[in-house]
């Protein structure tokens, strides 16, 4: 027979890491008061609303067509900055040049600007008569107050989260993996899509998923560029406002719940990815 | 056969080598043995064309490959800190070199896993391909780091203080394993490394490298028992140097019981399978350091005793 001791679950493995108890305690506590509690009191106020009433008012026509509009528009952003991002973290790693310092500071100004700035600034280059829209809608091209120009937006507001997060992950890469690589016959396309690109790419990776979500909340740059036409460019986050506005309270909140599990689904499916990534590679 | 001629490398102001010439017999085993910023590092890159020479040629075998890149030298080169790529698994680290050829020097994917695993019996990891680098110990990566350069089938392996991050045991153990690989293989072979012990062990030839030139290139038995220079006979193996001039290594001095100089001694202790005396000497306080046979009688520490030299050298400064 077993020991009941020896099976008994343990709630952590003894560490020489002193304080598990009170730390654990503070992050528990400092995150239900500043994340759980606003969070639950949405979820109370939403599950006083009844079913049918939370499922007629946050899967509206209009509530669908908002959802779809964040979500594809932060996600279009999230991938441009991948691109992007990546770009400009390489050029700010692996060169010198004169300026470095002030492009790097550049790069950490839409988390400065306050973003109703960042909108007007874009609506007023990109609106058919801006100094850009000018030029693209001849061509056809219209990007203020269409899709494409909360994408514009997102993208302003979301870059320096992919910069930030690979450039000390492309910094750390040593330069002796990459002359491994040459040494083995490696031209420097396999080098960087075979070598260096799978490193940076869980970076990448997390600094996309910041932009997402960070896209999917985002309001005061949007609502400039939009246009806000209910069922076109009407993104979620507006869609909450304008009900709270009416005193709609329960319509805001089924949204915003709504929302909110969707951005949960999303980050929770992408944090597992990773962390079965780093279990694989053994580190 | 490898010939280096009149290599010379500046970085910026600083020169890291002073016309380098060196000729290196097919299959020969090569210790480049020296201090950090003696240019051995960046002679053993500059042959590998990791790095370009300012001055000189490279020659592989009568063909001057001094503007032929690093990827098409054919040479395998195993860093110091091994850069195995960590998110591929051991064996496909392994088979990189191959994967990477053109499609029409490709082997077939069976081919390349066969030879995979060759090599990873090879260096003894047979049954890891699977794993990854971040799940094997110092020596193993050492090893797969190993395979992966000879999977190229090199005509030079060229390695960067090859056991520079490795502990002692593990170390010495793989300097044994590496010997008998070379002995196997015949592979032309040169190897950096500040560890005389090593390259004594190891080398079929030691280049004994300071300050950006080559001070002396000759067997172990030849770089130990005769230096060339004062720098050679301090930096292989030790030496004592006397107010005089001489250098004398400290198993080539005795204890007499008269005559010769007096040296008052700080330290006994025993050393392996000798006792080592640490003494200064008499008047200006110069530190001498001798080796006693273990079945003699020590002397006690504070003593006064006279030693005499079996053997001694002296070079022009």
């Amino acid at each position: 027979m077993t020991s009941i001791a020896s099976r008994k679950y343990r709630w952590r493995t003894p560490s020489v890491l002193p304080g598990f108890g009170l730390t654990f305690g503070f992050s528990l506590a400092w995150l239900s008061l500043i994340v759980l509690i606003p969070l639950s009191t949405l979820f109370l106020k939403s599950a006083g609303m009844g079913w049918h009433a939370f499922l007629e008012v946050g899967f509206s026509p209009r509530a669908l067509a908002a959802y779809r509009l964040s979500f594809g528009t932060a996600a279009a952003a999230a991938l441009v900055n991948a691109v992007f991002g990546l770009l400009v973290a390489w050029v700010l790693v692996r060169y010198r040049f004169p300026g470095k310092g002030v492009v790097g500071a550049l790069v950490d100004l839409p988390f400065a600007l306050p973003t109703a700035v960042a909108g007007i600034a874009l609506t007023a280059l990109y609106a058919p008569s801006g100094w850009v829209g000018q030029y693209l809608d001849p061509l056809g091209i219209k990007v203020a107050f269409t899709a494409t120009g909360i994408t514009v937006a997102l993208v302003f507001i979301g870059l320096p989260f992919v910069v930030r997060s690979v450039e000390p992950v492309l910094a750390d890469l040593g330069k002796d993996v990459e002359e491994a690589s040459a040494t083995l016959g490696a031209n420097r396309f396999q080098t960087f899509f075979r070598v260096i690109f799978p490193a940076i790419l869980p970076a990448l990776f997390t600094g996309a998923a910041m932009a997402f979500a960070r896209g999917v909340g985002e309001y005061g740059s949007v609502i400039f560029i939009s246009g806000n036409m209910p069922g076109k460019t009407e993104i979620a986050p507006l869609l909450i406002v304008t009900q709270l506005e009416q005193y709609a309270y329960d319509g805001a909140t089924a949204i915003a719940m709504v929302m909110m599990l969707i951005s949960f689904a999303v980050l929770f499916a992408l944090n597992a990815l990773q962390s079965a990534r780093r279990r694989r590679l053994g580190a | 056969m490898i010939r280096v001629e009149n290599i010379t490398k500046r970085f910026g102001d600083y020169a890291a080598l002073h016309g380098i010439d060196l000729e290196i017999q097919p299959g020969e085993f090569i210790a480049l043995l020296g201090p950090s910023g003696s240019g051995k590092t960046t002679l053993l890159r500059i042959i590998a064309g990791l790095e370009f020479q300012d001055e000189g040629h490279v020659y592989f075998d009568g063909e001057d490959v001094s503007d032929i890149p690093v990827g098409k030298r054919n040479v395998g080169f195993v860093f110091q800190q091994y850069a195995l790529f960590k998110h591929m698994t051991v064996a496909d680290n392994v088979a990189f070199g191959l994967n990477v050829r053109k499609a029409r020097h490709r082997p077939s994917k069976a081919e390349i896993k066969a030879r995979a695993e060759d090599l990873l019996r090879i260096v003894q990891l047979e049954g890891l391909g699977a794993r990854y680098p971040g799940q094997l110990s110092g020596g193993q990566r050492q090893r797969v780091a190993l395979a992966r350069a000879l999977a190229i089938e090199p005509s030079l392996l060229l390695l960067d203080e090859p056991f520079g991050a490795l502990d002692a045991k593990v170390r010495k153990d793989l300097r044994r394993w590496l010997r008998d690989l070379h002995k196997q293989m015949g592979l032309t072979s040169i190897f950096v490394t500040h560890d005389q012990e090593e390259a004594l062990e190891l080398a079929d030839r030691v280049v004994v490298m300071d300050h950006g030139r080559i001070d002396q290139i000759g067997t172990p038995e030849e770089v130990y028992m005769k230096p060339a220079t004062a720098f050679v006979s301090h930096f292989v193996g030790e030496t004592n140097r006397f107010p005089d001039g001489r250098h004398v290594r400290p198993h080539d001095l005795d204890i007499v019981s008269e005559g010769g100089e007096a040296i008052a001694v700080d330290n006994v202790f025993r050393k392996g399978a000798v006792w080592r005396v640490e003494g200064r000497l008499a008047g200006n306080d110069t530190i001498v350091e001798l080796d006693l046979s273990s079945d003699r009688q020590p002397p006690a520490i504070g003593e006064t005793v006279f030693i005499a030299a079996r053997r001694s050298l002296t070079f022009a400064s």
